[in-house]
């Protein structure tokens, strides 16, 4: 077919610059953002259950609960920051939204870095939870809450929530890989989350709770993550706290980035 | 100047002993296929023949069990990277973004392809306008028609200038008019030298814009060559005839059975019946004569040649006793 090389349309694309990953993670966050933005009616609901949650167990279940050493208000808000974290994590539902959209199979079919596309998603994932730490900094102000530690111990612990809500995206987009259906992928994030929640120091201490589930309650990321907010923004144990979850943080990182890409490859 | 097409002389698409299963599932069967560069191949097959699993493997998202691909002639397991450079796929389904606008789609997967931006802006200028989609250009992709859909994603499959594109059933639950326009796109391509492989249900589909079909059936390719030679398989003419009901479709292959050599077939759908004529005017006599006998009055008869529905319903075996209603055409 030699005679047709003539006419053969040649590709205009650029050799792959120096950081083509790069590029493919940017444009893909974009979109995602984009996504994010042009669907309103999600970040208010995702803002506004938090906010549910401050409202009832400030007023609910505060009046019975004392911890030692500060209010209540004070002791919930670490506990909701983080709750709102992984509640608010809806990777698993947008991958296996885009999985069945076929929009994957377009993405699988170019010639980009296959993790770009879990990147681009956990980093607008995580972007977007900026909103609901905002949200949640003016709630938390109306019932009571102070950051007690000073401006820069302050800004830590918002870092820290923003790194677990970072974190645990790729929980769910391991899960929405998995289960690869958006109705599916939400229950299924609900199920794997609420132990973690409740069976935690967010909103009570564990104190009251039965010997075998404070051992649980006292050392899952969780909790290790309320106790570091809590004494970032209240005072306390910060180094203690602070190094164990950053090695939670890895952790899950470790074990579940891997998960997630592996996944995405067979899908 | 760089290209992504493989070293000089090597075909398009080259698929040798491909085979993969799904379970208990056979979807590929020792599949070999060539389609040399700038050539259209139409790959045509009933639904579940294994051309959706045969696209997924050469676009690199599926992998085979046996066997060997090569697009561009690149290795699509060892060199998918740049099997993803060198093909263009449009799905089954439109795989677009429903919340960014057309514009954004096409400039995305430019980006993606490694456009510099302000080419992959360009391209995408000038993808809306080939595709007569300028005026929705700005609009979300959700608010778009089916027809609109399938022309975005095979724009945005383009955007690269891609040297072989697979377009898997493009025009299935298209309207007419959206169908007539794809065919034009797919024959600007192959007027631009671009090798395509095009899966497709429709006959008619295949018969215009392939000069090249394989006929693949329960994972296995059954028949390849030119639409002629295809025709050529069956021999010649047939005797066709149309009824107005069942009872007379029913009485009229009773009728001429014995004349077929076993080699009747009767659509119920259209109510149609062919013989092969290997004597032409001398086998339309005998025909009429035994209806006559019969006392069977049919809407309409006569000589014909082959059409490629015959050809397929031939070669994949759907016969009278196994024909349904949706059995593959039409």
């Amino acid at each position: 077919m030699t005679a047709a090389t003539s006419i053969e349309p040649v590709p205009v694309a650029a050799p792959p610059g120096r950081w083509p990953a790069f590029n493919d993670v940017r444009v893909i966050t974009r979109r995602n953002i984009k996504r994010i933005l042009r669907t309103p009616q999600l970040v208010v609901s995702a803002s506004l259950q938090p906010v549910l949650f401050v409202v009832m167990f400030r007023y609910i279940f505060g009046g019975v609960i004392h911890p030692a050493g500060m209010s209540y208000a004070d002791y919930l808000l670490p506990g909701i920051f983080v709750e709102s974290m992984l509640f608010g994590a809806t990777t698993a539902v947008a991958l296996a939204t885009d999985l069945r959209s076929g929009i994957v199979d377009r993405f699988r079919s170019l010639p980009i870095a296959r993790s770009a596309v879990l990147i681009g998603r956990t980093l607008a994932d995580a972007t977007r939870n900026v909103i609901a730490v905002a949200v949640l900094v003016a709630a938390g102000t109306l019932v009571g809450f102070r950051f007690n530690n000073g401006a820069i111990a302050a800004l830590g612990a918002l870092a820290l929530v923003m790194a677990i809500g970072f974190v645990f995206c790729w929980v769910s987009a391991t899960i929405g890989l998995t289960v690869k259906d958006p109705e599916t992928a939400q229950i299924t994030g609900l199920l794997a989350t609420i132990p973690l929640i409740f069976a935690s120091s967010a909103f009570v201490p564990p104190g009251s709770m039965p010997g075998w589930l404070q051992a649980f309650a006292n050392n899952q990321p969780v909790s290790v993550v309320v106790n570091a907010v809590r004494a970032l923004t209240q005072g306390g144990p910060v180094f203690h706290w602070f190094w164990l979850s950053a090695a939670w943080c890895a952790g899950i990182l470790l074990v579940f980035v891997p998960l997630a890409v592996r996944r995405y490859r067979q899908v | 100047m760089r290209t992504d097409s493989g070293p000089g002389g090597e075909p398009g698409i080259e698929v040798h002993g491909l085979r993969k299963r799904f379970g208990t599932t056979t979807a590929l069967d020792n599949v070999d296929l060539v389609v040399e560069t700038g050539q259209v191949l139409a790959l045509l097959g009933p639904n579940g023949a294994g051309k959706t699993t045969l696209v997924r493997i050469l676009a690199t998202l599926l992998s085979a069990d046996a066997g060997t691909a090569r697009v561009a002639g690149f290795d699509v397991v060892g060199q998918a990277g740049r099997v993803r450079a060198a093909i263009g796929l449009t799905g089954q389904f439109a795989a677009i973004d429903d919340l960014l606008s057309g514009r954004e789609n096409l400039e995305m997967v430019g980006e993606l392809s490694h456009l510099p931006h302000r080419e992959a802006l360009r391209r995408a200028r000038e993808l809306l306008e080939q595709f007569e989609l300028v005026d929705a250009g700005d609009r979300q992709t959700r608010t778009y028609s089916g027809g609109m859909r399938r022309r975005l994603d095979l724009a945005a499959c383009l955007i690269a200038r891609p040297p072989v594109v697979v377009l898997d059933e493009p025009t299935t639950g298209l309207d007419p008019a959206s169908r007539f326009g794809l065919w034009q796109v797919i024959d600007n391509l192959a007027g631009a030298g671009t090798t395509v492989l095009l899966t497709t249900q429709y006959l008619e589909e295949a018969d215009r814009l392939a000069r090249r079909i394989a006929v693949i059936d329960r994972g296995r390719i059954v028949a390849e060559g030119s639409p002629d030679e295809l025709k050529r398989q069956l021999g010649g003419e047939v005797v066709e005839l149309a009824a107005d009901d069942d009872r007379t479709l029913d009485a009229a292959a009773t009728a001429l059975e014995p004349l077929s050599a076993g080699q009747l077939h009767v659509d119920r759908q259209s109510r149609r019946a062919t013989i092969p004529a290997p004597d032409g005017p001398s086998t339309l006599m005998a025909a009429l004569c035994r209806l006559d006998a019969a006392g069977v009055r049919v809407d309409d008869i006569g000589l014909r040649r082959p059409s490629l529905d015959d050809v397929f319903l031939h070669l994949t075996r759907r016969d009278s006793a196994l024909a349904e209603p949706a059995g593959g055409t039409r």
